[in-house]
């Protein structure tokens, strides 16, 4: 393998980041943010630039490897995880990113998502959500709203949507987290937390499609008293003074109150082994509870797929280096 | 009788007793042609030395098979098959899928580069990702992956890290693979497709053997997809033809495509041993930087091949995508005489191939009229064909193509040389259909599609009917 003793000397700075090519979304997206936002938490992943790769699928979100000065590869739909999979397993020296939206990752690239949060490849998936096709030009996609009126459902859409943690959980991710385009120093801390993560981070960012999908998220992103900011191991309140707590039932489900008695509330539990409490925050949406949780909302230990990949080959190879003339020559030979 | 044979034997219940009666057969087998049968003994000792008496019972009944022939007055004749004339030197038996995965590792051992398989289990191919499991003290990666299309794009995602990247499938699931297929192919990457071809169309007959995916491998891509195609002619050839698929992809930066199928994936053969040390390697070069700003699509003059600038590489970060990009430099172009400048260029790089494979070599003792072309799994059949046309005293020449793209370069000048071409193939003519467009040829197609390999007698009665005609 290559060298990767760069940048030695003066640390980088998010301008390392930047590429020389013309950023190309739409004025207002929230992808801007989110790209300034990891340009510049980048330097602090402190990993040389020439052992980071990002790796996306298609879709407006997919355009992100263009402008980061990294190693990366602009795919195809929804495959960004499996390609992203064979890159980490192969060079666990790498820190490998995925960038996907809502349709790339939970449509078309459903089922690779879902592989690769279960095997817990090393990889950090971003998944940036906007309720809608963006690059297609405003189908509805599978996070709209049931009922959603787009190009393609005329008169609202049938289908019910994915929760993408719910899913994400469902599928035994070891790290699962959400935060907001807009919110930069909340992103970061997320965006550290992931990359601090072993095994697969999959982070959901709420943002906004000012020109297919406007305001989806600003029951969230505009009213700040609707976050509920989950810290691990705090009982979880929010509202402008904390006078909005969480509830859990003895069902396992949860349920927003306003806050009488603290001792009432659930208290986070980002590492318990069980994925129960985090599912059922999950469940908290702007649908069922007009305020949704943002934060970390697993982070578990579990066997690294590359790591555990990487001990078989070693154990195999301590036993008995592979030799090629013995490999050929096993399994009965005869001489004329 | 087999009962009868072994009620002496304690320790074995009656339904085991039945259950050598293949034993038997096999010594009345062995009789009749009149084979040794130490080999046999020996081997069935050792395969149930955990079981003597089971041991005992089917020596037994191979010894009683054997006995029955000799004394029995039914067979009026005994054979006796003469040891074939093989070169001398050290032999195995070897299956296709097994040379196949021992190819490859080849490969990965000559150039370096660690094997990366990403595979989902299919008949008739999955006995390479099983093989090929096993060997991770060559540091062979293997990924059972979700479905076809995550097998090949983990393969890609691992060469672009610097592996040697394969896949391995059947026909239904190379189908699903073709869209990262093409993504390799404007990357530029090298990467391994291995399609062990089976009866189709759709499930069809997953066991049975058949030719039919040639087209599909050629132009089963969206756009302009050129790829380099390859077919093993033998169960042993699988070796030597998956090391020339992994040489043609390192050093042209391309997917290559390998063919096999159902019959030579499970059909075994006894296998001259390659010198592992005479195996050319294959210098994978990776690029350092080609001056100033790294340009990743700057192309080797005489290869056409672009830089291979793997992750870790100080200096040379760099993206590269499904979407067109600009000659040289890399970057996303919708310029149209870029675009059709690419099309070009990535043409040219696999035709340009032909420069660097073998000419095709032509079996023609007595100056035929008649040619016949072949590819693939039918070479041992239409050989026999051939050589029972010529013990008739007639006349007939053999062409073989390993190379399915690029065609060598003298295959214009080979079939041009002849009135008659005959093209066997089982599928409903698809080599001869590229043949008549290629080189406006009269070539004619003698096509079965049963699912079971050619007879040599049937290749024999088409050649027959062409030369007499």
């Amino acid at each position: 393998m290559a060298e990767g003793n760069g940048n030695v000397g003066s640390p980088l700075k998010a301008k390392d980041f930047k590429t020389d090519q013309e950023v190309r979304w739409c004025p207002g997206c929230g992808d801007y943010a989110i790209l300034a936002a990891l340009q510049s938490f980048m330097p602090e992943l402190g990993v040389p630039k020439e052992k980071i790769v990002f790796i996306s699928g298609i879709g407006c979100a997919a355009r992100f490897p263009y402008y980061m000065e990294t190693y990366g590869i602009h795919s195809i739909h929804g495959r960004a995880p499996a390609i992203a999979t064979g890159l980490s397993t192969s060079r666990p020296d790498l820190s490998v990113w995925v960038v996907t939206g809502d349709g790339d990752a939970l449509s078309i690239g459903g089922n690779h998502l879902i592989h690769a949060l279960r095997r817990n490849v090393n990889l950090k998936i971003l998944l940036f959500n906007n309720q809608i096709y963006g690059l297609t030009k405003g189908q509805y996609s599978p996070t709209s709203p049931l009922g959603k009126r787009t190009k393609s459902t005329p008169m609202g859409s049938l289908d019910w949507p994915f929760n993408p943690l719910s899913l994400a959980i469902g599928a035994e991710a070891s790290f699962v987290a959400r935060s907001i385009d807009t919110d930069r120093a909340h992103l970061t801390e997320v965006l550290r937390a992931a990359a601090n993560h072993r095994g697969s981070a999959f982070v959901e960012i709420f943002q906004n499609c000012n020109i297919y999908n406007d305001g989806a998220f600003d029951f969230v992103r505009d009213d700040k008293t609707n976050r509920i900011y989950l810290e691990h191991g705090k009982p979880i309140r929010f509202g402008e003074d904390g006078e909005k707590g969480v509830r859990q039932h003895a069902d396992g489900s949860v349920e927003v109150v306003e806050v009488t008695d603290e001792s009432e509330l659930v208290v986070h539990d980002a590492g318990h082994a069980e994925p129960s409490l985090a599912f059922a925050l999950s469940r908290l949406t702007r649908d069922t509870s007009g305020a949704t949780p943002i934060g970390v909302f697993r982070d578990v230990r579990r066997g690294v797929y590359d790591e555990l990949m990487g001990e078989q080959i070693e154990l195999a190879q301590q036993k008995q280096p592979g030799e090629l003339a013995a490999l050929l020559h096993g399994g009965g030979t005869w001489t004329i | 009788m087999t009962i009868e044979a072994l009620k002496e034997i304690d320790g074995i219940t009656k339904r085991e007793a039945e259950r050598a009666k293949n034993m038997f057969a096999l010594g009345l087998m062995s009789w009749l042609f009149g084979r040794p049968t130490e080999g046999t003994i020996a081997f069935l000792r050792s395969k149930f030395a955990k079981r003597p008496e089971i041991a005992e019972a089917n020596v037994k009944a191979f010894n009683t098979g054997y006995a029955f022939g000799e004394t029995t007055e039914s067979f009026s004749v005994q054979y006796e098959v003469k040891p074939a004339a093989l070169r001398p030197g050290v032999y195995r038996n070897i299956t296709g899928n097994t040379a196949l995965a021992y190819g490859l590792i080849a490969a990965s051992v000559k150039s370096g580069l660690p094997l990366f398989l990403g595979a989902y289990p299919i008949t008739p191919a999955s006995s390479i990702l099983e093989e090929l499991a096993r060997h991770k003290s060559f540091g062979v990666r293997t990924f059972q992956a979700e479905d076809e299309i995550a097998a090949v794009g983990a393969a890609l995602g691992a060469s672009f890290g610097g592996s040697l990247g394969v896949t391995t499938s059947s026909g239904p699931g190379i189908v699903l693979k073709q869209e990262t297929i093409g993504l390799a192919v404007t990357l530029e990457l090298p990467l391994v497709i291995v399609d062990i071809q089976r009866a189709g169309p759709s499930t069809g007959m997953p066991t049975k053997p058949e030719q039919a995916d040639l087209l599909n491998v050629l132009y089963g891509r969206n756009s302009e997809s050129p790829i380099p195609v390859i077919a093993a002619s033998t169960p042993s050839d699988c070796f030597e033809a998956a090391i020339e698929a992994a040489r043609i992809a390192i050093k042209y930066r391309t997917p290559v495509f390998l063919l096999s199928d159902a019959y030579l994936a499970n059909g075994s053969e006894p296998w001259l041993l390659p010198d592992s040390d005479a195996i050319p390697p294959i210098e994978p070069n990776f690029t350092r930087g080609n001056g100033g700003d790294f340009e990743p699509y700057l192309r080797d003059e005489a290869t056409l091949a672009r830089p291979w600038a793997i992750p870790g590489t100080v200096g040379l970060e760099h993206r590269v995508g499904g979407l067109e990009k600009e000659d040289v430099t890399g970057n996303v172009s919708y310029d149209p005489d870029n675009h059709d400048r690419m099309v070009r260029l990535r043409a040219q790089k696999v035709a340009g191939i032909a420069q660097d494979i073998p000419e095709l070599a032509v079996d023609d003792p007595d100056a035929a009229d008649t040619l016949v072309v072949s590819w693939g799994g039918t070479y041992p059949a239409v050989a026999a064909g051939v050589r029972r046309v010529r013990a008739k005293r007639k006349k007939v020449a053999h062409a073989h193509l390993r190379h399915l793209n690029p065609f060598p370069r003298n295959t214009g000048e080979v079939m041009r040389g002849y009135e008659k071409i005959l093209v066997p193939e089982i599928n409903l003519g698809q080599l001869v259909k590229l043949l008549r467009a290629e080189f406006l040829v009269d070539a004619t197609g003698f096509n079965l599609v049963r699912g079971i390999p050619f007879r040599a007698s049937e290749v024999e009665q088409a050649i027959d009917a062409m030369v007499d005609a």
